[in-house]
């Protein structure tokens, strides 16, 4: 039997460009991001897929990029926390959490946004509760989650 | 929010400073754009991964990195043996037998906990490198582990053969009379034993450091999260046998700290090995399993032979304790660890007799480190125990007991049996906000309700102290011979040539918002918007804005970052107006700060000098000005607490400055059949004086509540008989969710400080308020099934459960002598 390639074509779309990158088989989908396209916005946090720092959008919805390799995305659409202001302008979420407080270092911060707009995109006004289990895979060790669920819900209009 | 402002004796004007204005750094992380060290690449760097010990205690039989060598893309290895010869053991603060104690910065001939490095491969990539270090074969002997502290005491077994024991450090802290007070008390309250549990503040981002080395200087530089360059860099460098200007430390965004990354030199020294002997930058990001494993715990102590004083009427004069503290296989930050709790000796309480026998073990477990709330929080974890159990076992009202016990706002500024001065607050009506939030009057009638759904409901109170701004002299009451003693910050502050205000912080921030605080300081004293003031991110030793102690660590960026902020910018002012006044040919006294402008106050509006004119005549357009008046626009500060001298014979002194109070209230929920534990309501209260920035101040009781929730609860360091841990990750290890954070409501009062710079007082590490209170609260919610004794800080299900199903046991310890 041959052996398995080392490395394999990817091709994916990510925050609207296409991708073409050949790249090895079992490099992780959060270290082709950050490595090998410079898009550190996307955090590591653990190497157990607990923490959600590394969450970005698969054709749309949020995955843990730490939890798939390079190769499972060839073909998909991947939006990461750069996308979210491509036209500079910061979306009503990250100005909520500006105004909120919804950060203190900042490192949870891209993984709890791209859950947060996946849970927007679905339910435009979550209530409290629901913003709570969308944000359940995601770790936060500065804030207590208390004004990151407060930013979601003013982010979604509801109080 | 609950806000009780008293007024304030500000030595601003009321401007920026005392505004939730939002962060400037946001702005860059929320879209992703912050620069964590991970972040940063160099050409031709190399990935460094360590080899690490399976075991917890063995001898370095052989190390092999040949097979490693070999591979395609391996750049080179280290191993201890290298170590050894190439450096020096780290500096040891203890006096002997821990003073003895040879600690490198990879294992040499003998490993003494799971996880600890032996060896480390550098290779082209990250995964290369761990694949590498897979092939580098060691061969160990086992030897016997101990992971108890009691055992590790009995020196059956000794980790540091050049200690010839495994006690690090002990003495004896006796203030007052406790034999006495206890021989006058109604009641004596004994308490056999109490433990502090493991666990760690872990922050999101990992620790790790790009290095680079010159050949041509021999400097080098890591990009880093080394929240403590100052100290970092006084390890370091003696063990790299180079001055200590050899060492430039560049921080950026870090991802966290709490403490946990105050203790990474051995790390970092391996990594300057390396770079220097591969000619190439190298970069280590530490796994998360690793960090669990081997980086840095929070402090576990273990109060044995608790003795309270008690009078008919509730009062307690006093108390004595054997503490026994296990620091794990190396005294990196320690023996302060020893000390740093006094600066709380008493807790809220005044209590005037204190004895403390204090001793601390190494075991083979991960080292520790300063954890938020470092030492102080397990002390006063004892306080609080003390208090609520002798409440229980004499029928007292915790809040009643608390209010009769604590020291009196009219007592301010308070000296506490060892010489600490307590600045200010008022402790019980800061207990009183706390008890409205949760509406403490109905607890009785929620008591009822629950039962009747078959819940146990119980109410606790944590009150405590988040003493800031510590004096380094107290680590001579460890040792005289430290030359240790004080504090400083730096901070330098410049107008620029197109009126740019920039700012330049000694502290090495990790999410506390330094950024924006300083910038609502400067804005006050310049008159400009925070928006002018460019404070930069991170530290850089090239900056020349740093200290001997600086970072951000002990509770002290609001009295020793600020104030040297604030020193720095009055200097600028006081030029700026200078020069103003010269331009403008008006007195120095006509002249005002204002709006981004220096102008003559009342005076014509063409009176008036933007800052872009006075950045320009200094720095670009100076020829008038006159020989003998050289304003530079460019200040640096170093704000020097003054704390006296520590008196080493009496064990007292001024150990620290700001004392912010923190009172928290927890009702909770039990299952009888599980033993969970659900919050059902919570409070914070806190007083740090002058708040600076009050929404920066409440997002920090959130977080230290966090903390404080999951180390009650979930979090805890599980070692096995062999020493192996067991809740190495994010799966094993629970730390808070969004699902498991119970509606926090926050509450504050501002009782400013006399002695700080801008009456604000360090509050950000909390003092473990939610332990101590949800503690209590299971406590009295068992009050009703057994009156079992709460006495460890973690109490997940299985250990309510087991106090539910034989309540006898945990209450075999307590005793009461009534007169």
């Amino acid at each position: 039997m041959a052996a398995p390639a080392a490395s394999h074509g990817v091709s994916v779309e990510v925050n609207g460009e296409q991708v073409e990158l050949e790249v090895p088989a079992r490099r992780l989908l959060v270290h082709f991001l950050r490595d090998d396209l410079g898009l550190t916005g996307t955090h590591v946090g653990c190497d157990t897929g607990n923490c959600g720092a590394c969450t970005v959008h698969l054709n749309g919805e949020p995955v843990k990029s730490c939890m798939l390799l390079a190769v499972q995305a060839d073909g998909a659409r991947i939006a990461t926390v750069e996308g979210l202001a491509a036209d500079g302008e910061l979306t009503a979420l990250q100005r909520s959490f500006n105004e909120h407080h919804a950060l203190q270092c900042g490192y949870c911060t891209p993984g709890m946004l791209m859950s947060a707009t996946a849970l927007l995109e679905r339910n435009p006004r979550p209530s409290e509760e629901e913003v709570r289990v969308a944000l359940q895979g995601n770790i936060c060790r500065c804030t207590g989650y208390v004004n990151i669920v407060e930013a979601v819900v003013a982010a979604g209009g509801g109080a | 929010m609950t806000t009780v402002t008293e007024q304030p004796a500000r030595t601003l004007e009321k401007g920026y400073v005392g505004q939730s204005i939002p962060r400037k750094e946001d702005k860059r992380l929320v879209q992703g754009l912050g620069t964590f060290f991970d972040d940063v690449r160099r050409h031709g760097m190399g990935y460094v991964h360590f080899v690490r010990s399976p075991y917890a205690h063995a001898k370095i039989v052989s190390i092999d990195v040949s097979k490693a060598l070999e591979l395609d893309g391996v750049y080179g290895t280290i191993t201890g043996d290298e170590v050894a010869i190439s450096t020096d053991p780290f500096f040891e603060m203890s006096v002997e037998p821990g003073g003895n104690i040879k600690d490198y910065a990879l294992a040499v001939g003998r490993v003494r906990h799971m996880g600890e490095p032996v060896a480390a491969v550098c290779a082209a990539t990250r995964e290369l490198a761990r694949d590498a270090a897979e092939l580098v074969e060691v061969s160990y002997d086992e030897l016997p582990v101990l992971v108890e502290a009691e055992e590790s005491l009995k020196n059956e077994v000794v980790l540091h053969e050049d200690a010839g024991s495994n006690v690090v450090w002990s003495g004896v802290f006796e203030w007052g009379d406790v034999d006495q007070a206890l021989a006058e008390a109604d009641h004596v309250v004994r308490i056999e034993r109490l433990h502090f549990n493991r666990f760690a503040s872990t922050p999101l981002e990992c620790a790790g450091a790009l290095v680079e080395y010159d050949r041509g200087t021999g400097e080098w530089t890591l990009h880093c999260n080394h929240q403590m360059p100052g100290i970092g860099a006084i390890w370091m460098a003696p063990s790299l046998r180079v001055g200590i200007d050899k060492l430039r430390f560049v921080t950026q965004d870090i991802g966290g700290a709490f403490g946990n990354k105050i203790c990474l030199h051995p790390q970092y020294v391996v990594l300057c090995l390396l770079a220097r002997k591969l000619g190439r930058p190298v970069q280590w990001t530490e796994w998360r399993t690793d960090q669990h494993t081997a980086n840095a715990h929070g402090n576990e102590r273990t109060f044995l032979d608790v003795e309270v004083a008690v009078k008919a009427d509730g009062e307690m004069t006093g108390f004595k304790v054997r503490a026994l503290d296990d620091c794990g296989a190396f005294p990196r930050y320690e023996p302060l660890g020893c000390i740093i709790w006094a600066q709380v000796t008493p807790g809220m309480y005044g209590w005037r007799n204190i004895k403390v026998d204090f001793t601390q073990v190494c075991t083979n477990k991960s080292p520790v480190s300063p954890n938020r709330g470092y030492s102080r929080m397990q002390h006063l974890w004892l306080t609080e125990r003390i208090v609520d159990i002798v409440a229980a076992e004499l029928g007292l009202d915790p809040v009643e007991v608390r209010k009769k016990n604590y020291v009196k706002t009219e007592q301010m500024p308070y000296e506490t049996p060892n010489g600490c001065v307590y600045d200010s607050g008022d402790y019980a009506a800061a207990l009183d906000i706390a008890l409205d939030l949760v509406d403490h009057g109905s607890i009785e009638e929620r008591r009822r309700e629950a039962a009747s759904r078959g819940k146990l409901l119980g109410f606790g109170i944590g009150s405590t102290l988040d003493s800031g701004t510590n004096n380094f002299g107290q680590s001579t009451l460890l040792n005289p011979d430290l030359q240790f003693s004080g504090n400083n910050e730096a901070a330098s502050v410049k107008l620029d040539i197109f009126g740019e205000v920039v700012v330049t912080l000694g502290t090495v921030p990790q999410g506390q918002g330094h950024e924006t605080t300083a910038a609502q300081v400067v804005a006050d004293i310049l008159g400009c918007s925070p928006d002018q003031v460019n404070v930069r991110r991170g530290h850089d030793t090239w900056f020349n804005s740093h200290a001997g102690f600086s970072g951000t660590y002990a509770s002290q960026f609001a009295f020793t970052g600020l104030g040297a902020v604030k020193g720095a910018s009055e200097l600028l002012r006081e030029e700026m107006v200078q020069l103003a006044a010269a331009v403008l040919q008006a007195p120095v006294e006509a002249i005002e700060l204002a709006d981004g402008m220096a102008r003559i106050k009342d005076g014509p509006e063409e009176a008036a000098l933007p800052f872009m004119a006075l950045g320009a005549i200094v720095n670009a357009n100076n020829a008038f000005l006159p020989p003998d008046f050289n304003p530079t626009l460019n200040h640096r500060y170093v704000c020097r607490p003054y704390f006296g001298m520590v008196d080493t014979e009496k064990k007292t002194g001024q150990l620290t400055l700001t004392y912010a109070t923190q009172i928290h209230a927890a009702v909770v929920e039990v299952d009888p059949d599980t033993g969970e534990v659900e919050i059902v309501d919570y409070a914070a209260v806190d007083d740090c004086g002058v708040r600076i920035n009050p929404q920066i101040v409440e997002g920090q009781v959130h977080g230290a509540t966090a903390h404080a929730i999951g180390a009650a609860l979930s979090e805890e360091f599980v070692y096995d008989e062999e020493g192996t841990l067991l809740t190495s990750n994010f799966y094993d290890y629970h730390v808070p969710h969004a699902m498991d954070m119970p509606p926090l409501k926050t509450g504050a009062m501002e009782s400013p400080s006399p002695v700080a710079p801008l009456g604000a007082k360090g509050m950000g590490e909390g003092g473990g308020g939610g332990i101590h209170c949800i503690c209590a609260a299971i406590q009295d919610a068992l009050a009703t099934a057994g009156k079992p004794i709460v006495s460890t800080s973690c109490n997940p299900p299985h250990r309510v459960w087991a106090m539910l199903r034989d309540p006898e046991s945990s209450r075999a310890g307590v005793a009461v002598v009534s007169k």
